[in-house]
């Protein structure tokens, strides 16, 4: 079997793969902190949403690369 | 493109843009022009939304005390933001306003000089340099690392993340309805036999992503409004 094609396609799912990790690590973790102390769900919803930003930047800048190199 | 050739060509995502910016402009001179003290069906649920941001969003990060001088700021963006990122799913329109990078560039180069400006305002203008640059509390032989890193990721990489993340967002957004209708239509239409059911998945996958845009585009006013409201309170305390 042959394959044909660019290798940088395949880029964007190996540009994922940090960030997916990160995420999962990042929502496990306040769900524990959630159970283990309910009554600052708040922040630490807030503090989530910021990390999330952090971290999706990440796989974007991946999906941009593609149109910009 | 309606005026083509002029200096006042338009394209779609244009007039996209204008018509959003009327109905927002609108709904709130609605809600706005008859306030009354019992607020009535409208005045509530745009007090609802105009407390969201008050109170999870500026209150929560920046801190009750001072959050009131930049309420205007971060609620202007957060509905000009979701403005612009639902008419992504509204049907005709189809294209979130701010999937080219005019709209996103603007907000954040708001946003940008905003933190400066506040940074500037309570520490002046070495003040606000040293404490961002040369932040206390950590030996100075750090400081070969730390400036240049504090230096690109404070002036470069906030503004340039606050732009790319939400025109990325909503570029990607689109190319997955796209690519989920577009699929359907050439399922039904032009795919040969048992093929054709496969659109059934594809459809179905498109109507769950539609659900998810609304999701996004309402995260994405959230987050770039939370992270103003960070930045903004970053630069006002000494580090």
């Amino acid at each position: 079997m042959e394959i044909t094609g660019n290798i940088a396609t395949i880029g964007f799912g190996l540009a994922a793969l940090g960030p997916g990790i990160g995420l999962g690590i990042m929502v496990a973790k306040t769900q524990e902190a959630t159970a283990r102390q309910p009554e600052v769900a708040g922040l630490l919803r807030t503090n989530m949403f910021i990390a999330l930003a952090a971290i999706e930047a990440l796989g974007l800048i991946g999906f941009a690369a593609g149109f910009v190199f | 493109m309606l005026f083509e050739g002029t200096a006042f060509e338009l394209n779609r995502i244009i007039l996209v843009r204008i018509l959003s910016t009327v109905v927002l402009v609108t709904l709130f001179l609605v809600a706005a022009r008859r306030a009354r003290l019992v607020p009535g069906r409208g005045q509530n649920v745009a007090e609802l939304a105009l407390d969201f941001v008050r109170v999870n969003i500026a209150e929560e990060i920046i801190g009750k005390a001072t959050a009131r001088r930049y309420i205007p700021l971060l609620t202007t963006i957060f509905f000009a933001v979701l403005a612009m990122n639902i008419t992504g799913v509204i049907p005709g329109l189809n294209i979130a306003s701010s999937s080219l990078i005019g709209f996103p560039l603007v907000m954040a180069v708001i946003a940008f000089v905003a933190f400066i400006v506040v940074g500037i305002r309570s520490h002046g203008a070495l003040g606000y340099l040293r404490t961002t640059l040369f932040p206390s509390g950590v030996p100075w032989p750090v400081y070969i690392i730390l400036t240049p890193i504090e230096l690109i990721s404070t002036f470069i990489l906030r503004p340039a993340t606050l732009t790319i993340r939400l025109l990325v967002n909503m570029v990607a957004g689109h190319l997955l309805l796209v690519l989920c209708f577009a699929a359907t239509h050439f399922l039904f239409f032009e795919a040969a036999g048992a093929l054709k059911a496969i659109g059934v998945v594809t459809l179905a996958a498109g109507l769950a992503f539609t659900l998810f845009e609304i999701f996004i585009a309402a995260l994405q006013a959230y987050i770039f409004t939370l992270l103003t409201a960070v930045y903004i309170s970053i630069s006002q305390e000494a580090h």
